[in-house]
This record gives C-alpha cells, sequence and structure tokens, in this order.
C-alpha cells in the first residue's frame, strides 16, 4: 500500500477498471456471493473455509447490518452484507403524507444527520414549487446542516473509536456531540429527529443568543479535536490497525457509484458543497479534504478535519447571518404567524387548511442531490398536482456505499472487518429506509 | 462460633427481598440497538448522562449474559424473529424494556414493514414514550422497571393476568417469587 | 449533448411527424424538467444509450429506482414517448464535467423487464435489487437477482400503487384490572 498513488484529475474523468470488469465480478467483490442461495446451510463449502455471520444483533456492525464472511484461516475470502433489517416503508409511507409532513418522515432515515434529510426533501420540494426562500432562512438551514456534520462525524469518531477498542474515544466523541444536541434542543425542541428543515423555509427562527451558543461550541471543538489527535493520530497503535487496511481505489469508487469521504479519501476532490452547489455554499469559502491511499486512516483523517472545515464555515455564517425572515412569505406554503391566528377568523383557517389539506405542488419530477456527511444525498420527488407526492425516492448514500465493504474487507484479516464496517459509516435507517 | 457474637455489620430480611434487592442492583442490558433510540441508548451510557450511577453501564454483547433488553427502535418484519431469538437466549429472569413509540406501537410507520408494538413478540415490562427518548426519559423507564423488580410487581402481575405478549411463556417469568 | 442521428432503434413509439425534431441525446429523446436534462429511451435502446452516455463520461451511476405510475395518466412526457405503468429511473453523474443526466425507461405492465446495466455500473447492483424487490421490475443478466430489503419469502411487491401502505387501525384498550 506503500506505493505512490496517482491522484485521478477530474479532467481526465476516469478509465475504466484497471483489472477490467472482470475484477469486480471475483468472489465477493461486490454486494453479492455469486450463484449462492441465500441460505447459508445449503452452500457447498471447501472443509477449509468457514462462513461466519455477523449480526444483525452485533455490538460493531453499526445497527442491524448482517455481514456473511467467508473465511479462511483469519483471512477474509468473501464478505456479504445482508440489509433490510431495518427496513421501515418509509417511500410508502411518504406517498401518504403531505409535503409539509415530508421531513418528519425523511428526518428518521439517517438518524444521525437528520437535517441533511429534512434539507434534502425541502429542496426538492421547493423546486417543484419554485419556491424561493428568504436568504436567513437558507444561511440558518446551512448553519444547522454544519452543526449537525460536526455533530455526525464526532459520533463517528466515537463509534470507530469503541470498534477498534479507543474507549476514551467513545466517552469524548458522545461529550461533544451533546454540545451541539444541545443547541439542537434549544432551537428545534428536540435532540434528533428535529422536523426543523421545512419546505418553505424553517420551522422558527433561532433562539435569542444563539450567537453565544454557537461560539461557545467553536471555542471549544479545536482543543478537543487536538486532544483526539494526541489520543488517536499519532498512536502506534491506531496506526498499526488504520493504515493500509480497507484500501479501495478511485476506480472502484466511480463503479460502484461511492460518494463522500469513502470517495475523497482515494484522492478524488469531489463534494457536492463545492462542485454542485446548494444553498449558499458558492459564497463560502472551505477546503476539500482528500485523501491518498483510501485506507481506513486515510478515511479517519478526513473526517476529523471535516469538522475543522465545517467550523471555518459556520464562522463564515456567523459573519453573514442577515436579518428576515425565516421562512418564505408565500402565503400558499406558509402558515399565518401564530398572532394572527389568535385574532383573526381567516388566518386560524388558513393555518388549518394548510397542516391538514397540505399545499398543492405543481405536477412534475425532480432529483436534488446534496452532501451530506455520508455522501451523496439524494432526493428524487415525484408530484401529480396533489398536496402529496406521487413517489419519493431518497437515494441513501450509505445504501450504495455499502457496496464498497465487500472490495475493502477482501483479502483482510477478520479483525480488520469492524474496523472496515465502522469506517463506511452505515447508517441502517438510511440504508433500509 | 455463634451469631450471638455478631454485633453490628448485618442486617436481616428476608431471602426474596434479598434477590430482589440484588437483582434490582446489577441488571445488566443487552446491546439490542436498532435504530435512531439506539443512538440515545448509547449516549444515556457514556459520561454526560452516566447509566454507571444505577449499576447499569455494562452493556453486554451476548444475551447470554444480559438480563434486560432494551429495544430500542423500529422492529421490521425481517428483524422480529432476530429479536424472538435473541430474546430466548437471554437467561432467566428478564425484563424487556420498549423505548420509544415505534417499538412500542409501531409510531407513525403505521405499514406493512414495521411491526406495531413489540409487545406482538415480547412480553414488555415498561414502555418508554418518545421519538425518541431522550436519555433522561430512558433512565426515568430504567428506574421505574428497578422499582417494578424491587417490589415484585412483575411476577405478581405475570402470574395473575398472564399480561404481556402470551406467547411464549412456557415457564413463570420469574422463578422463586411466591404469591 | 450533440444531437446525434437516430441510428436505430426507431421503434414504433418514436414517429417523427414534427417540422422541427425534438431534442436528442445518443438517439434518445430528450427534454428538460426544472432544468435537468432527462432522457428517454425506449428499452430496447437502455442498454445502448447508458453504454454511450458512459463512454461520454457519465462514469458513476448514482441512482437508480422505479416508479409506478398506475393511478397517474397525465405525465409530462415527449410526445412521441408512450407512456407505460412501470418507469425505471436512472441518475447518471459525470465527475469530469459535473453535470447529471436523469434517464427514464418505459416498462409495460404485463412485461417489466429491463437489460441489467450490471456490466457498465457495478454499482447499480443493490439499487437494482432494491428497485426488483419494490416494483416486481426485472432486470434481465443481474447476478443475483433476489430481495435485499424484505424477507426472502415476502409476498407481492410493496411499492406498487395496487399494494396497501399496510396500515392497521389502531386499538386504545384500558389496562386489564383498570376499570
Amino acid at each position: 500500500m506503500t506505493q505512490t498513488v496517482e491522484t485521478p484529475t477530474l479532467d481526465t474523468g476516469f478509465p475504466v477498471l484497471k483489472g477490467g470488469i472482470e475484477s469486480l465480478r471475483d468472489p465477493g467483490a461486490v454486494l453479492r456471493i455469486p450463484h449462492l442461495p441465500e441460505s447459508v446451510d445449503e452452500v457447498p463449502t471447501d472443509d477449509e473455509t468457514m462462513i461466519i455471520n455477523m449480526g444483525p444483533q452485533h455490538p460493531s456492525t453499526h445497527g442491524v447490518l448482517r455481514v456473511m464472511l467467508e473465511l479462511r484461516g483469519e483471512t477474509v475470502l468473501r464478505c456479504k452484507p445482508v440489509i433490510g433489517y431495518l427496513h421501515t416503508g418509509m417511500e410508502k409511507t411518504g406517498e401518504d403524507l403531505t409535503f409539509l409532513q415530508g421531513p418528519t418522515n425523511t428526518t428518521r432515515m439517517d438518524y444521525v444527520s437528520p437535517m441533511f434529510n429534512e434539507l434534502v426533501f425541502s429542496l426538492a420540494t421547493e423546486k417543484l414549487l419554485g419556491l424561493e426562500i428568504p436568504e436567513r432562512a437558507t444561511w440558518i438551514r446551512m448553519l444547522m446542516c454544519e452543526l449537525n456534520r460536526m455533530s455526525s462525524q464526532v459520533l463517528w469518531l466515537a463509534t470507530n473509536g469503541m470498534d477498534l477498542g479507543a474507549v476514551s474515544m467513545m466517552i469524548y466523541g458522545f461529550r461533544e456531540r451533546e454540545s451541539i444536541l444541545a443547541f439542537f434542543e434549544k432551537t428545534t425542541g428536540l435532540r434528533m429527529n428535529h422536523n426543523y428543515i421545512r419546505p418553505g423555509g424553517v420551522a422558527a427562527d433561532l433562539p435569542d443568543g444563539w450567537r453565544d451558543d454557537v461560539r461557545k461550541i467553536l471555542d471549544v471543538f479545536p482543543g478537543r479535536l487536538d486532544d483526539y489527535e494526541t489520543l488517536l493520530t499519532g498512536q502506534p497503535i491506531w496506526q498499526e490497525r488504520t493504515q493500509g487496511i480497507g484500501i479501495i481505489t478511485a476506480d472502484e469508487c466511480a463503479a460502484l457509484g461511492i460518494t463522500g469521504p469513502i470517495l475523497r479519501s482515494t484522492g478524488v476532490d469531489w463534494d457536492l458543497r463545492r462542485d454542485d452547489p446548494y444553498l449558499f455554499y458558492d459564497q463560502v469559502d472551505f477546503n476539500v479534504v482528500v485523501g491518498t491511499y483510501g485506507d481506513t486512516f486515510d478515511r479517519y483523517a478526513i473526517r476529523l478535519n471535516e469538522i475543522r472545515e465545517s467550523m471555518g464555515i459556520i464562522h463564515q455564517i456567523l459573519e453573514r447571518m442577515p436579518a428576515g425572515d425565516y421562512r418564505a412569505q408565500d402565503k400558499k406554503v406558509t402558515p399565518p404567524p401564530r398572532g394572527r391566528i389568535d385574532e383573526s377568523m381567516e388566518a386560524l383557517i388558513h393555518h388549518f387548511k394548510i397542516f391538514t389539506e397540505g399545499f398543492k405542488v405543481p405536477e412534475g419530477e425532480v432529483y436534488v442531490a446534496v452532501e451530506s456527511p455520508r455522501g451523496e444525498l439524494g432526493c428524487y420527488l415525484v408530484s401529480d398536482g396533489s398536496s402529496k407526492p406521487y413517489r419519493m425516492h431518497i437515494r441513501g448514500p450509505s445504501f450504495v456505499n455499502l457496496q464498497a465493504l465487500a472490495p475493502m474487507i477482501q483479502g483482510g484479516l477478520i479483525a480488520d472487518a469492524v474496523a472496515i464496517i465502522s469506517t463506511v459509516d452505515p447508517v441502517m435507517g438510511e440504508v433500509d429506509r | 462460633m455463634g451469631i450471638e457474637q455478631l454485633n453490628h455489620n448485618f442486617l436481616t430480611g428476608k431471602l426474596e427481598d434479598v434477590v430482589r434487592w440484588a437483582r434490582r442492583n446489577s441488571v445488566w442490558p443487552a446491546t439490542f440497538g436498532l435504530a435512531c433510540c439506539a443512538i440515545e441508548m448509547m449516549a444515556a451510557g457514556t459520561a454526560h448522562f452516566d447509566l454507571a450511577r444505577f449499576g447499569m453501564e455494562v452493556f453486554r454483547a451476548s444475551p447470554r449474559q444480559a438480563d434486560l433488553m432494551i429495544v430500542a427502535g423500529r422492529v421490521s418484519q425481517k428483524m422480529a424473529p432476530v429479536l424472538r431469538q435473541v430474546y430466548d437466549q437471554m437467561a432467566e429472569p428478564k425484563w424487556v424494556i420498549s423505548m420509544g413509540v415505534c417499538a412500542s406501537s409501531g409510531g407513525m410507520f403505521n405499514n406493512y414493514a414495521i411491526v406495531q408494538g413489540v409487545d406482538q413478540i415480547v412480553p414488555v415490562d415498561v414502555y418508554t414514550p418518545g421519538c425518541p427518548p431522550g436519555p433522561e426519559t430512558l433512565m426515568h423507564g430504567i428506574l421505574t422497571l428497578h422499582e417494578l423488580i424491587r417490589t415484585g410487581e412483575i411476577t405478581r402481575r405475570r402470574i395473575e393476568t398472564g399480561a404481556g405478549a402470551g406467547l411464549t411463556v412456557d415457564r413463570p417469568v420469574a422463578v422463586g417469587t411466591p404469591k | 449533448m450533440a444531437p446525434d442521428t437516430p441510428s436505430e432503434g426507431e421503434a414504433e413509439a418514436e414517429p417523427e411527424p414534427e417540422p422541427a425534431p425534438p431534442p436528442r441525446l445518443h438517439g434518445a429523446l430528450a427534454s428538460e424538467s426544472r432544468g435537468q436534462t432527462v432522457v428517454h429511451p425506449h428499452r430496447s435502446e437502455y442498454l445502448d444509450l447508458v453504454r454511450a452516455l458512459k463512454d461520454e463520461g457519465f462514469v458513476m451511476c448514482v441512482d437508480l429506482t422505479g416508479a409506478d405510475y398506475l393511478v397517474k395518466s397525465n405525465r409530462q412526457l415527449p410526445d412521441s414517448v408512450v407512456a407505460e405503468r412501470f418507469e425505471v429511473v436512472v441518475n447518471l453523474l459525470s465527475l469530469a464535467e459535473r453535470r447529471r443526466v436523469r434517464v427514464r425507461v418505459q416498462l409495460p405492465e404485463a412485461d417489466p423487464r429491463l437489460p441489467s446495466i450490471y456490466e457498465l455500473h457495478p454499482g447499480s447492483e443493490a439499487m437494482e435489487r432494491e428497485t426488483y424487490d419494490m416494483f416486481g421490475i426485472v432486470f434481465d443478466g443481474h447476478p443475483d437477482l433476489s430481495r435485499i430489503l424484505m424477507p426472502d419469502d415476502w409476498e407481492g411487491h410493496p411499492l406498487r400503487k395496487d399494494y396497501g401502505i399496510g396500515r392497521i387501525p389502531v386499538q386504545f384498550k384500558h389496562p386489564s384490572g383498570a376499570q
């Protein structure tokens, strides 16, 4: 793994796979074990190999992921993730909820970064509506998303640390996450599953004193990140367990549709915030952190440093947050202010209609993608002109990224499997939806 | 050495009470994180909320070593048999906390994929409301369970009313407690 | 982007009576939807189109999903595209040009089959399985077309419009013993 890796440039695009398509058809190279039935019992195995199941109830599989591993000794020959243990039917339920209720549904998909799920659904709805939202609402969305990115990456550091035996990282990571969740609770009323970002803006304005709260978070974090670096980055055990483990190449990522930190760890600087800007990301400065080797250590370093980049973005948001409305003043979409409901019968009726019938969204179909902490989070939305989506599909990055598991684990040691599963950062709510 | 020589450092009580007291103070939960609630369950175990105060910070990876199952999250139709199997593997006496509305009643996901309440599969002792319940709510649920264990309420209820799922209870859930 | 001349696959779906021919992308009809490029190939042209797009630089298959238009008759489609019940929607991404293109293929109810693009984009493997699981659309040439989200013995394809949401009525009852 120590050979120099050519950083692919975006101008040339990607060549075909080095080993040709056949390289991906090796056993275990993709999300399947070819020509094998689902039932493990019927598999005619070589005497030397053994198939073991990790999960679905396993402490290190990040939720209810089941991974079938075929081993020879301690070496993993093939790997197949089995998913669906958390299938919630959210896409079906989404067809039964109005566009205003939609974020309550999507926010429960990726429960580690709920803001992004709300955001992508809201952006898709607004694109169908052709609705412009006020500047302040956009900046608030960016603020909440970047804070959420920090809490998500910190949670990943915590669980990844625990998976590799660095239990103190677990305690530190959750401590930092609590500080962000306290701000979320103050703003949205909930620690998770906020339903804060809605079509037309956000649910409520930022609370009084929000700048101080955010500054307090930003003041504490840099020192804590340095602590993590001391605890993990330079530590020989950590390096031994992560460097050169779970390597994936840029070509494999492109072929498998992998996005997010896994793609960036291979040296491809691809970040939708910069390359397909949404909100006001084209107005803030930040770096896209990339790796070189595509191994577990690179992905760790990328996620750690993305927290720093998010903090830089939040500093800029703090400076630039304008005054104004926190939701669009479009009577079709926005309920009247609370105060008016008490005085005006029309306002009461208006409020009632928006929350029971919902608003009608013009016919059409649209695909919108945002950069979640795990990769490209997309929403494909079809409207038939009524107040409910005709079809709502979420492209969860974890669902696609899980396909990287097989090429990364194959040929490695069983002890590294846990590190590699952790480094994909799958959130099963989003994988199974 | 006769008992009359012991002047202090001992208490007397019914064996039953002592057993309940011991059980109450050493409940070991199994890691059974399913969805959003699992994150809050983990948060409850970390330093900020410190579940260790109640003697419960040791989440056991193996159901054989655990006596409390916290069903943290929505239970899908595909997961239900697995859940039941994990429950069956746990040693008696065992308890179940249904954490969050999805586990308790299906929550907002009243559809084909989700089991509408985990009490259809396993007997539940304490339901914790919320979506997700905060760590404080979970702790309240846990303390409620402690109180139920301490007073023996669970065993009485089970034996008298047959509450819970009533699917498999081929032996009394808690043994050794009269009435 | 350069509209090629339609070379093949001029099937029954695409007569060309208009004086100004509609825009085409690699021989398939193209349209715009909210500023996004959409291509509508016939299913016989689908594989060639995806191959041509891949050669053009759309190296990543970001998303592949389906839609069931059973109860929605009116749809925005180019005039010469015959609307069918099922639709497969593929989102392709060009990293080099930072462009996206969406492919929508119509599939009749009687025979919902489509060639698999697994050979071109191995990453579509899980997505095609999901589409099969949820809609019952068969992908010819897929290495392992089996259910992915639902249990293996599940009947029906949940996201079809004639498949009910599966809601069960919520029953509230008094706890036994309480009045």
